[in-house]
């Protein structure tokens, strides 16, 4: 019998599919009495290991997937691997004649059921990352580490999807995600938008009822589950799909040609890439260069920075894959919240207003130079440029230019191969910046806003707490105008300017960078096709016009509706 | 041996991502760390285990005593000291 669900919608798009229900890997635990108790000990020790490295690879994944508040979640989870009280109680019960799986099983049990007993919610919470975590290596110990197999054309539902879970997904053949508890924001949200397939969250426990192999319709815009649907909704709803998939064809069809507006003004659309495969995905969606490469994805996660060569090789197979587009390299954007284990920050009161990026790299010539040769080098026959993250003062741009330019000589001396005639430019991320660039502008040869910083520094808002997330809406005329008069400062002096924030991406905030005279947009890969047919679906005066009402508006919101309004009536 | 008694002021206690940075900043030190939440009547744990400082249930306003131990325990304890008084520097 056909029946409706409605949840909270999170990512926009239709699907039709099969269901499944997410179900953790099954196992026993074994009984066997240990006959080596020190042998069974170490085969502890390494699976906590292993759990430990799985977790780290993980959250490096995630923190490209959806961002790095997520990641932190399995960081955390990798702490209990190693926490004294848990790893002593297991090796207690070894000793006592319990094998490794149970008497890690029992350890986790027993703080698991102690947190949750506490009369606090949030440390209730807890004890399901200590079962996890728990769980995780049980299976280690077990070789029992299945990966969920899915059939094509899967809806998955879930209570709540955790990052590592997701991670090690076969995302290609699910269709859509619907969980019966989590928020727009939850993980699932964001894995879901990032994966470009509709999701609807926080649909309640009955979406845990629907037995696997049911049929669904998913509409992700409108927070709706429709389980056996009649064949009148379902002609309706394919006749709906058939609409949206052609639209999406029309923007795939046109990807790759350029984003024109009906009166002839170009914008540069460009991706956001932190990782080779990111670079293969970016072309297949039509990307027309790189707007920003986050050159961290070679420094996480390991104990000592990549020495030249190794970075040499991995920025030149990116380099090589967009042969002669342009790539814009951001140096090492490390500190804040992406700790690296072998550079010691001390301690940050408040890690985004401390050490971190530039900072860190006007410390450290000899390793920031060090990656500057590199890229110089791999940029060779290609139209390489480079940009600094978290400049604040000219002091700093010069320094970081000068160094630049000792780099060049350094190779030029030594008749080194390079990258000739390379761009030099700057982010705009910290509102001193934006009130200075007309000083700033003839300094660089571009600039790059990074909308996200820029606007949690405008708002005093930190991007990763959600109850100041109402103030971090890069859509207000405060950062509009801060916007506006960079692309004034930098035009006056014939240099470009870019955004590479998710601002660049957001439908809502494209026509309004349109209309701000901004050169080039940089996003995630999957929202290039449409960010580009909404484009040619705008005049530039039109834009320029919406742009020009917006500043004089009271707030975000006002923005917002006016931009529907606007969208409405064209 | 370095004592000391703090009132944790941070909206959620100990707990979830202030506990985290808690545990960090004592992994920090050589020194022995051990922490006992006083509102509660605890017995002291040690301050490097995620697991124990959760279960001391220190919620907004309880009081906490801190006892370090080792060649770097000024150090230790300041920082630690910090870290509360400073309610995380706001960031939590």
């Amino acid at each position: 019998m056909s029946k409706e669900l409605r949840g909270i919608p999170a990512a926009r798009g239709l699907a039709r599919g099969v269901s499944r229900q997410w179900k953790d890997a099954a196992f026993v635990i074994p009984d066997a009495k240990p006959v080596d108790l020190t042998a069974e000990k170490q085969h502890l020790v390494e699976a906590r290991h292993e759990a430990e490295s799985q977790l780290y690879a993980l959250s490096v994944q995630v923190s490209q997937q959806v961002g790095d508040a997520k990641a932190a979640l399995l960081e955390a989870q990798a702490m209990f691997l190693n926490d004294t009280v848990l790893v002593s109680k297991a090796e207690t019960e070894i000793d006592r004649g319990m094998n490794a799986e149970q008497a890690w099983h029992q350890a986790c049990e027993y703080f698991a059921a102690q947190l949750e007993s506490l009369p606090d919610e949030t440390l209730r919470a807890r004890s399901a990352d200590v079962r996890d975590v728990g769980r995780r290596v049980i299976e280690i110990l077990l070789g029992v580490q299945a990966e969920l197999a899915l059939d094509n054309q899967t809806i998955l539902l879930a209570r709540d999807l955790a990052p590592s879970q997701t991670a090690a997904l076969d995302t290609s053949k699910v269709m859509a995600f619907c969980t019966a508890e989590g928020g727009s924001t939850s993980h699932t949200a964001i894995l879901a938008n990032a994966l470009g397939i509709p999701a609807v969250v926080g649909v309640g426990d009955e979406l845990l009822e629907i037995a696997d192999g049911t049929f669904l319709l998913i509409d992700g815009t409108a927070g709706l589950l429709v389980s056996n649907p009649t064949l009148e909704l379902l002609a309706d709803f394919d006749q709906r799909i058939l609409a949206e998939s052609e639209q999406r064809e029309r923007e795939t069809e046109f990807a790759t040609q350029p984003a024109v507006t009906t009166d002839g003004h170009r914008v540069e659309i460009v991706a956001n890439v932190g990782s080779i495969e990111n670079a293969r995905k970016a072309l297949e969606y039509g990307a027309e260069g790189i707007g920003l490469l986050r050159t961290e994805f070679l420094f996480l996660n390991r104990n000592k920075p990549p020495d030249e060569q190794t970075q040499f090789a991995a920025y030149r197979t990116i380099l090589d894959l967009m042969e002669t587009r342009p790539v814009v390299a951001r140096t090492l954007d490390v500190g804040g919240d992406k700790e690296v284990p072998y550079y010691d920050f001390g301690v940050d009161a408040n890690p985004f207003l401390g050490y971190r990026a530039i900072r860190i790299s006007l410390d450290r010539p000899a390793d920031f130079k060090s990656q500057l040769r590199a890229l110089l080098r791999a940029g060779a026959g290609h139209d390489l440029r480079i940009m600094f993250p978290m400049i604040a003062t000219l002091a700093e741009a010069r320094q970081a230019k000068k160094l630049f330019e000792e780099a060049q000589a350094e190779l030029q001396a030594n008749n080194v191969d390079m990258a000739k005639e390379v761009q030099v430019g700057i982010m705009v991320e910290i509102p001193a910046v934006a009130l200075l660039a007309e000083q700033f502008a003839p300094e660089v040869d571009f600039f790059s806003i990074g909308t996200n910083d820029l606007t949690q520094y405008t708002f005093a808002a930190e991007r990763g707490n959600k109850h100041v997330s109402h103030l971090n809406d890069p859509c207000h005329p405060a950062i509009l105008r801060q916007i506006e008069r960079v692309v004034q400062a930098a035009h006056e002096q014939g240099k470009w300017v870019g955004v590479c924030g998710e601002m660049a991406g957001d439908s809502q905030a494209i026509p309004l960078l349109l209309g701000l005279g901004i050169d080039e947009l940089s996003m995630s890969p999957a929202q290039i096709p449409s960010a580009k047919q909404m484009i040619r679906n705008w005049s530039f005066a039109n834009a320029q016009d919406l742009a020009h009402r917006a500043l004089d508006l009271d707030g975000a919101e006002a923005v917002r509706k006016t931009v529907q309004q606007f969208i409405s009536t064209i | 041996m370095q004592q000391i008694k703090l009132q944790v002021i941070n909206e959620v206690g100990l707990h979830a991502r202030p506990a985290s940075e808690f545990v960090k900043l004592a992994g920090k030190f050589k020194a022995i760390i051990q922490v006992r939440n006083l509102t509660r009547d605890s017995s002291a744990v040690d301050a490097k285990s995620i697991l124990s400082v959760l279960m001391l249930g220190v919620e907004k306003d309880h009081e906490i005593e801190l006892v370090c131990e080792g060649e770097d325990e000024l150090q230790a304890i300041e920082a630690l000291r910090e870290l509360i008084e400073s309610d995380f520097a706001g960031k939590f």
